[in-house]
């Protein structure tokens, strides 16, 4: 059984992951990954809300019958985001200012109801929530990574502001490259976009390599 | 007077070959370009010339290494067909001639990588490359490219000689304010901006900013207006372009122009100074006549010129950039499907609508 876990999580992370192979959530993958820090609060609010929406639409997933079960599983997902929302607001506040819409927007993020769709509504209860904090963290990974490259590139900075987030112990991640000023359009939507294109041919390309020397293993096996 | 090949193999109708070829294209408006070109060497001194020649060695580089990552197998033919030669040089024209080094190679990786390989290469392109590197330049650094130098011909004692120019370029020597300087339409905007109209503003000192025969600051290739026309009329007569494009793309600006001038000269810049400012010139003639990003069709070239001229003057007279010729090439670029969705040539016996033509009844035996 730990062997699925872990395809589960291979799966999450990397394989199928929301941003870099689903191309789910785009939204939020451009809107909120002008710096490291904001990505990664998005999605960490975002794999909140995945892991007990997975784990609620799996427990009730025998009582829905299939005609009303988009309806519920909305229902489920809103009131959920309502609770991060007012959260982030109540503890993260800083964050919350700066992210602002895009967290209430988590309900129609399609990987979520993507995600109660195509697995929570098939599988057990852990299963689901393994998947839901597979997703979500490759997710969190996305956008963090997307985050950190323009933050880098436009502004000069890593994790700027990352004590609104993880608190002032944090505050030596900020770091700041000394007389650089920052290439505008890398924060600007156009950037978001050539990064990512950038981020996918990359990905296609390592896997490509992967594939090759994993057939370059198999053929002396074989043979 | 026949060729020995021609005589021993007869070429039939659809395998004749005019013998033109993307290079050839390529070295005739690189010829057109020179005047203009060697005319900015002498007006801006060796930073231009530095800047001019790291642009074209960068988008030389990249355009080697997205080939060479892409496995192209000969990568000298495609490499020395002169297109991304071309980009380069183009791009040079339209940015700011003191421009520091990192201008010029960043400015040739956003104009190969992402302008034109991205999209498949040569031919393959939305987008006119050297218009999406200097947009992508300008919004990412608005200060650099908008510093203008006032014109130090070569050989005038204030010219900076050929290690300060390098010093210059490199961005060890930071720019004499002395030298700073503004062009018409930046210059224009900022004061209208302040509360002084045209009347007011281009009275006194400032007349010279309009002189025509082009020593004034402003882009590497927008000062010699008359020089960029000249090579675009040797293009014209060479058969490289058709009059469309840039003939549309003119009236595009003249037409909006001449009516704001009419009605309020106080606020609307005249005919003379929007076609003889900014990058009209290289624009119309240079830039929106790109084979790639423009119609195919007489026609549609005419829409899309039009397009791109009305789009600067708006741009020009309301926006918040000084200069839109830029902007306006690349918006219609977006356009050009479109354009060549709806305005497609009559099929050869058919009418417009795609009906067969009737054929007069006496022809018919």
């Amino acid at each position: 059984m730990s062997d699925s876990y872990g395809s589960i999580m291979k799966q999450g992370l990397w394989e199928n992951n929301v941003v870099f192979a689903q191309l789910l959530a785009m939204c939020p993958t451009m809107a909120v990954t002008t710096s490291g820090t904001n990505g990664l609060g998005m999605g960490l609010a975002t794999t909140a809300v995945l892991v007990v929406s997975n784990i609620l639409v799996s427990m009730i997933r025998h009582t829905v019958s299939s005609q009303v079960r988009i309806p519920v599983f909305v229902v489920l997902i809103a009131s959920l985001v309502t609770v991060v929302d007012m959260a982030m607001n109540a503890w993260l506040h800083d964050l919350y200012k700066v992210l602002g819409l895009f967290i209430a927007l988590i309900v129609v993020n399609c990987a979520i109801l993507g995600r109660a769709e195509a697995f929570a509504v098939k599988n057990g209860v852990v299963a689901s929530a393994v998947d839901g904090l597979a997703m979500g963290l490759g997710f969190t990974g996305a956008l963090t990574f997307i985050g950190l490259i323009r933050e880098f590139l436009g502004s000069g900075t890593l994790f700027a502001q990352a004590s609104n987030l993880l608190g002032p112990s944090f505050a030596f991640l900020e770091m700041k490259l000394p007389g650089y000023g920052g290439a505008l359009l890398m924060i600007l939507p156009p950037g978001g976009f050539a990064i990512l294109g950038f981020l996918l041919a990359g990905k296609r390309v390592m896997e490509k390599r992967m594939d090759e020397r994993a057939a370059a293993q198999a053929e002396p096996a074989a043979a | 007077m026949i060729p020995t090949s021609l005589a021993t193999q007869p070429i039939a109708s659809p395998h004749a070959h005019g013998g033109n070829s993307v290079t050839r294209t390529m070295f005739r408006v690189q010829l057109a370009l020179v005047p203009a070109t060697l005319y900015g060497f002498w007006l801006f001194g060796w930073p231009s010339f530095f800047l001019w020649l790291l642009t074209i060695l960068s988008c030389l580089g990249f355009e080697a290494l997205s080939l060479q990552m892409m496995g192209v197998r000969r990568i000298k033919a495609t490499l020395f067909d002169g297109s991304a030669f071309l980009t380069g040089w183009l791009l040079a024209m339209t940015l700011p001639p003191w421009a520091p080094w990192w201008v010029a190679v960043l400015g040739g990786f956003i104009a190969i990588v992402i302008g034109k390989q991205v999209f498949g290469g040569v031919g393959q392109n939305v987008f006119n490359p050297a218009m999406v590197a200097r947009v992508a330049l300008l919004v990412s650094f608005p200060l650099p490219l908008t510093q203008w130098v006032a014109p130090l011909p070569l050989g005038t004692v204030a010219a900076p000689d050929f290690i300060l120019g390098l010093q210059i370029f490199l961005g060890n020597q930071a720019m004499p304010d002395a030298m700073a300087s503004a062009s018409l339409l930046g210059y224009t905007k900022t004061e209208m901006s302040r509360g002084i109209d045209l009347l007011h503003s281009l009275s006194g000192d400032h007349g010279a900013l309009f002189s025509f025969v082009g020593t004034r600051a402003g882009s590497f290739g927008e000062s010699a207006s008359m020089l960029i026309l000249g090579g675009g009329l040797y293009l014209l007569a060479t058969g490289i372009i058709t009059w469309h494009t840039p003939v549309a793309v003119l009236a595009g600006i003249a037409i909006p122009a001449a009516i704001g001038h009419a009605v309020d000269p106080a606020h609307y810049l005249s005919v003379s100074a929007h076609l003889l400012s900014g990058a009209a010139m290289l624009g119309a003639f240079f830039i929106a006549t790109d084979y790639v990003t423009s119609p195919n069709t007489g026609n549609g070239q005419i829409v899309f010129g039009l397009g791109i001229g009305l789009l600067t003057w708006v741009i020009r007279t309301y926006g918040g950039y000084p200069e839109g010729m830029a902007f306006a090439v690349l918006l219609m670029n977006a356009l050009t499907p479109v354009i060549d969705r709806f305005v497609k040539p009559r099929i050869l016996g058919r009418d417009r609508k795609g009906k067969p033509l009737e054929i007069p009844e006496g022809k018919e035996a």
